[in-house]
């Protein structure tokens, strides 16, 4: 069964999004994706600097079997990537949600947090979905 | 379960693969086991460590019997059919007026008849051509009453020995009729990941019994088709309608090992088979334009099928065939087609991929040594 921590917030594509203290967000991929995806062996993030608006491709993470694209849930500029991904993307699958987080967003609007479903609601959409 | 899932076809260890939690995918018009609950990449890394135990019972197995049997199938292949040994058995290729492939397949010489493994895809297509080619005194059957497995990996023969002793004597490409539990197996000393293993046919109700009593090792482990195709890529083994097809000839796709020295223009038996002229032709004055090389990438991105090869200033000069990051490699490898100038071993080309070009350099095949037990 997959996790889906209820501090967190959801985008349709996958993608969890979480307000940090700073009022930066970190985004990555949820444990239903990474499961779905199998085992990850690379993973592109997009660059510090980079803006994006919210449903952009923010880079794509690849398995042994097959490619899926990354989209950026808010808008905002990157700040930062996680570089550990790199070597141990491998790590996407062991710790989705701490470790294996894929970058951190200054975010236009913060408020965009709300447009994201919470946890119960990506749970019903994977449930519908399979 | 989708509408789509109910329409096709089933492989005597369905029931199994679903019990065994499976996920499943249509492949070939067969409901097929893609992973297990392991995961491709550990069960890749597994059939390279231990043993694999995979489900090909999709392809189809065909029977030629008659006199005139040998004489009849070489007329469609480049492979010496007539002097195949009782108990071996040959890779052979289906080759059309161009030269084209058509399909690739294994045939033995069981003796008193010949038996082909065709690929899934193209079973329906392979039988309608052979209906068509064969002499009246020549008969065919389809054995879809059968199963086939794959046992492979370097453990494969210790544990096919406890299941048939005599299994333990067979080399590299030995194919032989072989009395399993009381039923008439085929069992041949191949397979497609470049390891030492075996296939085993089977009537379809003793496969489920058979494939339990081999998972009932400990180094044994269901192995889905995602990692049936890592493991074939890294063994630089050709996919047929990926690597491999009808617009392609076997010199173009670096299979001129596979035309038998007595069928080639200078052989006893030289030509008599379809597309012979042009891939002579080929062999004689290197008159084609692109061949496949593989392709190790310098970094980390798989590079996937239908991506375009660049060269240095930026001309496509190839497309990608089969591509992934190889489990046991560690790096990403590619079988492509190139122009022929720019196949040399070594050669720096690049991967369009996503509006970047990662440099990939040519490389020879297979990427993981193959381990076959050859005496």
């Amino acid at each position: 069964m997959s996790q889906t921590p209820v501090e967190l917030k959801y985008a349709a594509s996958h993608e969890w999004a979480r307000l940090e203290e700073d009022g930066t967000v970190t985004v990555g991929i949820t444990d239903h994706a990474q499961e779905a995806l199998g085992d990850v062996v690379f993973v592109e993030l997009p660059e510090e600097g980079d803006n994006l608006a919210a449903g952009d491709e923010a880079g794509v993470v690849e398995s042994v079997k097959a490619a899926s694209d990354i989209y950026a849930p808010i808008a905002g500029e990157v700040i930062a990537v996680n570089t550990l991904l790199e070597d141990e993307p491998e790590t996407v699958n062991s710790d989705p949600y701490n470790d294996g987080w894929f970058y951190k967003i200054q975010p236009d609007d913060v408020s965009e947090l709300d447009n994201l479903l919470n946890a119960s609601d990506y749970e019903q959409q994977c449930a519908d979905d399979s | 379960m989708s509408d789509t899932s109910s329409e096709l076809a089933t492989t005597p260890l369905y029931d199994l693969h679903l019990e065994l939690a499976a996920k499943m995918v249509p492949f070939a018009g067969y409901n097929m086991p893609v992973q297990y609950p392991l995961g491709v990449k550990k069960e890749h890394l597994h059939t390279r460590e231990k043993a694999g135990l995979f489900d090909v019972s999709h392809m189809g197995q065909i029977v030629l019997r008659g006199p005139g049997a040998a004489e009849a199938l070489e007329r469609l292949v480049p492979v010496d059919i007539v002097d195949l040994p009782e108990g071996k058995q040959r890779y052979a290729l289906f080759t059309d007026p161009q030269g084209g492939v058509l399909d690739d397949f294994m045939v033995s010489n069981f003796g008193d008849c010949l038996y082909l493994v065709v690929n899934a895809a193209c079973k329906a297509q392979d039988l309608a051509y052979l209906q068509q080619h064969l002499a009246d005194d020549v008969e065919l059957e389809l054995l879809d009453d059968r199963g086939l497995i794959a046992l492979q990996g370097p453990l494969a023969a210790e544990i096919m020995a406890n299941l048939a002793p005599e299994t333990a004597d067979m080399v590299f490409m030995d194919s032989q009729r072989v009395q399993i539990n009381g039923h008439e197996c085929f069992v041949s000393r191949a397979g497609y990941t470049g390891e030492d293993g075996f296939e085993i046919s089977m009537p379809a109700q003793a496969a489920e019994p058979m494939v339990r009593s081999l998972l009932s090792h400990k180094a044994v482990e269901m192995i889905g088709l995602g990692a049936r195709d890592s493991l074939r890529l890294e063994a630089g083994l050709c996919l047929y309608g990926h690597d491999l097809d009808a617009d392609t000839t076997p010199i173009e796709a670096g299979l001129s090992w596979a035309i038998s020295k007595p069928r080639r223009a200078d052989g006893a038996r030289a030509g008599g088979f379809p597309g012979a002229e042009r891939i002579f032709d080929q062999m004689a004055n290197k008159s084609y334009a692109r061949q496949r090389v593989g392709l190790v990438g310098e970094g980390r991105a798989p590079v996937r099928e239908a991506t375009l090869i660049c060269d240095e200033q930026g001309k496509e000069i190839g497309v990608v065939t089969s591509g992934t990051l190889g489990p046991s490699a560690g790096v990403p490898i590619a079988m492509a087609y190139l122009d022929k100038q720019h196949a040399a071993l070594g050669t720096l080309v690049f991967a369009a991929v996503r509006g970047k070009q990662l440099p990939m350099r040519v490389s020879k095949m297979p990427f993981v040594a193959q381990r076959y037990r050859r005496s």
